[in-house]
């Protein structure tokens, strides 16, 4: 199954069997992602949830061409029809933070501690979009401007450890939608933040997205952050997806037991009135270890609650149990 | 249950206490005469109940870490008390303090960057036990090994460095080194933070199992209220370097005081009840 | 207090003890400048016990301190016993022609050295990256008396460049350009000496500090932006290195004002090293405090211009948040 949706023609990226595998780990023929694909269509936001380890962060370095050169690629990334993959640094440089952009985890690590924060959102603008130093500026406080920084001045002149850290994120994401990318990817951002400011930051891409229309791949492990705020969710283990759907109908109805898994780790409520002092909190058993990757069964298989004979020794193949979903499970095999 | 169990921990003497704390970092810039002052605290009432577990949230740069760090006695504070089981302990001598710092101990986010990468998982928890001369020889070895075990690590990994470590297993290698010495009260900055949910879970349910068998205290520090507010007794929330809300965990959640916590609480429901509208089906 | 005056109080210390330490350890050396003249059957015995009395080396050293500090208030610091003169008036001239040589030196050295680091950085590990680093450890070999000789014959043998001096007999003659171009060709060979003498160590910090700035996840983000080439390299990385790299040039100024000394001595630059080295053998010592005085003074400017670089360019450090 190459395609779980009616739409594909109108992709505007479209990851076909993405396999990487990193120089160091040759050897040990465990690729970080294997056969990957999925499509991205214009506008719509899609939340790919997994545990460290999943790929999930490989799979963002990838579509913007930014993993070491020594790495092996295989597959295609269709952009507009053209393959990324085949592109070489210069046709990159149409594409990277112009046309696909990146909202980093940290934006204390991710901005330049010397350089003013103005300046480097006016640095992306200067190296796509030529122009006087004067319209840049003014491009650069609208640009905060709608990213909710109303104070554009002292945010324009501020260096990064002068912001708060709600302030630094709304930066990071202006620096990324600066050039008003078709696609936006965010990896993690809300992880150091509280609950109020994440909430803002997911109020702001939500703007973005519906001002813009780009559309945003929004990395996570936190499912609770998909609700209300993506369309689609694809769930990776192990450098592979192993679902994918509309959120409402895998929220409700997830397949995979390694969805199911992740649903159950969002707490139920604040006050859970039948959990007794010391009780544990839902967990999922295990973890993503390198061990995992070996095997010639299903990958999740050490992990699965529901798991068979059959699971140890066959992988599973994907299978569409409706329109717009998928999943790799035996349990939907029949 | 809850209420009886908030009534017994307030009827006991606290294990640690913070008194009118404050401290105060003051930063000079060369060529000019400015100085910036930081109030990282600020009169700061702290009560932590003995076998209880205490979540401490706030903003980054609100002093949860100042305080933490005041507490565990790697720092001084400007004024104010620091009381441990039952004895002012601000103005030790080096001695004293010697004989205290086994009892209390820290467990940081960046378990990368605490634990000595040249070190085997043996030798990382084994250190602080040949340190105090509690164990040596053959004896120190098993003994870490059956630490490794307690934090749900295989002993079959003895030999191995931190980076071959995950995140979480590396923050059980932190809290197994923590432990070791088996301490009172045990000071989480951050721990689980850096953390993905599902290891988050893992890591506190494994603090719980530890709570119940060797009747630890923990102070867990964090920025995510709704993921520390699950398992803790009390909850106190900072700004400023200010303790604005402090109390059990049920009154505090049931009726917050101080707007920042009536905000955060609002915002983690949010979150909970868009999660629950989608899996009802909702968008 | 402020930072420059805490520095200035700083560099005044710095003086005072270099100042003891000279006369003490002249004073702990054997003989001085009137021993020489005793054994000249030309000078009577009481004229030398006249001019010992005149200098004060009658006196304890204590008092001799504080009459050459008085001296140096006075802006005289001492008297030349060789060249019967205020010291001064010697200082002034040679510790000019050194800062022209280690001032020139200086900046050559990082307007080359910057770049190569920079860009043998970013390409480590390809066949550039290693034929600079393969040409600097060789260089990093060769001391510096090795490589002012080859010039220095390499100069003899190809006849335009001067050897020694730093101006021509009719250097009094020309007009202001043919004198600049007269000071450059005499310049060549001792400024060619010192940078190719300080070059490697300095590429090779430069190097080091980049490859770590490269790998810093600001610069990998600036890269995800669109960023790249010479603007993500200086604009971006190199500002990020300003730290290590300004306590390095403080360092290279101490490093190239010793190397000078010896470099003027062989390639015959009339500056402080052969000042200093006359001085020192004739035991003139208010000489040899004056010189050393003035290589100190020296080395304290290039701390102290290293430390406003690192503020124009760290706001973390400016903004006193480190």
């Amino acid at each position: 199954m190459t395609c779980a949706h009616s739409s594909c023609a109108s992709a505007l990226l479209r990851i076909h069997g993405l396999t990487v595998r990193y120089a160091a780990s040759q050897e040990q023929s465990s690729p970080a992602l294997v056969g990957v694909e999925f499509d991205i269509r214009r506008g719509e936001t899609v939340g790919i949830l997994g545990e460290s380890g999943s790929g999930k962060s490989t799979l963002a370095l990838s579509i913007l061409g930014l993993l070491p050169v020594s790495t092996n690629i295989t597959g295609s990334m269709l952009f507009e029809n053209k393959d990324l993959l085949q592109f070489d640094e210069s046709a990159w440089g149409t594409v990277r933070g112009t046309r696909i952009a990146m909202i980093f985890q940290d934006p204390g690590l991710s901005l330049s501690p010397v350089m003013r924060v103005g300046d480097q959102i006016a640095e992306v603008l200067r190296a796509h979009r030529p122009g006087p130093r004067k319209v840049r500026k003014q491009q650069v406080e609208a640009i905060l401007r709608d990213v909710g920084l109303s104070q554009g001045d002292r945010i324009y002149g501020a260096y990064p450890h002068q912001l708060s850290g709600g302030e630094l994120h709304r930066v990071a994401i202006a620096q990324a939608l600066s050039c008003r990318p078709d696609v936006v990817i965010a990896d993690e951002p809300t992880q150091s933040l509280d609950a109020t400011r994440q909430a803002e930051i997911l109020d702001v891409l939500r703007e973005v997205n519906r001002k813009f229309g780009c559309a945003i791949i929004f990395i996570t492990h936190n499912p609770a952050l998909l609700a209300g705020f993506a369309d689609r969710v694809i769930v990776m283990y192990a450098g592979r997806i192993v679902e994918e759907g509309p959120v409402p109908q895998v929220f409700r109805q997830p397949l995979h037991p390694y969805t199911k898994g992740l649903l159950q780790l969002v707490p139920a409520s604040l006050q859970d009135p039948d959990r007794t002092r010391g009780q544990h909190l839902p967990a999922l058993p295990g973890s993503l270890s390198h061990s995992d990757r070996s095997t010639r069964g299903c990958i999740f298989e050490s992990r699965c609650f529901a798991r068979t004979e059959l699971c140890q020794s066959e992988s599973p193949r994907e299978v569409v149990p409706e329109e717009g979903r998928r999943v790799s499970c035996f349990n939907y095999e029949n | 249950m809850r209420i009886e169990e908030t009534a017994r921990h307030a009827l006991k003497p606290a294990l640690a206490k913070a008194a009118g704390l404050s401290k105060r970092y003051v930063q000079r810039a060369p060529f000019s005469y400015k100085s910036f002052v930081i109030d990282a605290l600020v009169d700061v009432e702290f009560d932590i109940a003995p076998a209880s577990l205490t979540a401490l949230v706030g903003e980054s740069g609100s002093g949860k870490s100042t305080l933490a760090r005041c507490l565990a006695m790697l720092e001084k504070a400007d004024r104010g008390e620091i009381w441990f089981e039952g004895k002012e302990v601000s103005r030790s001598s080096d001695r004293e303090l010697k004989a205290l710092r086994p009892k209390i101990q820290m467990v940081f986010q960046d378990s990368a960057g605490a634990l000595n990468p040249g070190f085997t998982a043996a030798q990382i928890i084994a250190e602080p036990l040949e340190v105090q001369r509690r164990e040596s020889g053959a004896r120190l070895h098993s003994r870490a090994c059956e630490l490794m075990e307690e934090v749900g690590l295989s002993p079959n990994w003895a030999d191995r460095r931190p980076l071959e470590f995950s995140g979480g297993q590396r923050q059980r290698l932190a809290i197994a080194r923590a432990i070791a010495l088996k301490p009172a009260f045990l000071i989480l900055d951050e721990s689980v933070s850096g953390l993905d949910l599902s290891t988050q879970a893992q890591i506190l349910n494994l603090l719980l199992d530890l709570q119940k068998a060797h009747s630890l205290t923990y102070l867990l520090i964090s920025h995510d209220l709704g993921l520390v507010g699950q398992i803790a007794d009390f909850v106190a929330v900072m700004q400023q370097g200010k303790i604005v809300e402090q109390g059990p965990r049920r009154e505090v959640f049931a009726n917050p005081r101080h707007h920042h916590t009536r905000e955060l609480l609002a915002s983690v429901r949010l979150l909970r009840s868009n999660f629950r509208t989608a899996q009802a089906g909702g968008r | 207090m402020k930072y420059l005056e805490r520095r200035v109080i700083h560099g005044l210390l710095l003086l005072i003890g270099v100042s003891i330490l000279c006369f003490a350890l002249s004073a702990a050396a054997p003989g001085n400048f009137f021993d020489e003249m005793k054994l000249n059957p030309q000078i009577s015995p009481s004229t030398v016990a006249g001019l010992r009395a005149r200098y004060g080396f009658d006196q304890p050293l204590v008092w001799r301190y504080g009459h050459w500090v008085e001296s140096v208030l006075r802006g005289e610091w001492g008297y030349s016993f060789a060249y019967n003169c205020p010291v001064r008036s010697l200082l002034l001239v040679r510790a000019r022609n050194t800062l022209i040589l280690t001032g020139l030196a200086t900046l050559l050295a990082w307007l080359i050295a910057v770049p190569l680091g920079v860009w043998t950085a970013n390409r480590r590990g390809r066949w550039d990256d290693r034929l600079s680093m393969a040409s600097t450890s060789l260089l990093l070999s060769v001391p510096e008396l090795v490589i002012a000789l080859v010039l220095l014959y390499w100069a003899v043998r190809i006849h335009t460049l001067p050897v020694g001096g730093m101006a021509s007999v009719d250097f009094g003659g020309l007009g202001v350009q043919a004198k600049l171009f007269d000071l450059a060709l005499h310049l060549v060979v001792p400024v060619t000496t010192l940078v190719l003498a300080s070059l490697p160590l300095l590429v090779r910090h430069i190097r080091a500090s980049m490859i770590e700035v490269l790998q810093a996840p600001f610069v990998q983000a600036a890269r995800a932006h669109g960023i790249g080439g010479a603007r993500l390299l200086f604009r971006y990385a190199l500002p990020a290195a300003a730290n290590p790299l300004s306590s390095l040039l403080g360092l290279s100024v101490g490093a190239l004002l010793s190397g000078s000394l010896l470099v003027e001595v062989i390639t015959g630059w009339p500056g402080l090293g052969p000042l200093l080295l006359d001085a020192a053998l004739a035991r003139d010592i208010y000489v040899v405090v004056g010189a050393v005085m003035a290589s100190t003074l020296f080395m304290i400017f290039g701390g102290i211009l290293a430390d406003i670089l690192l503020v124009a360019v760290d706001p973390r450090v400016r903004l006193g948040k480190v």
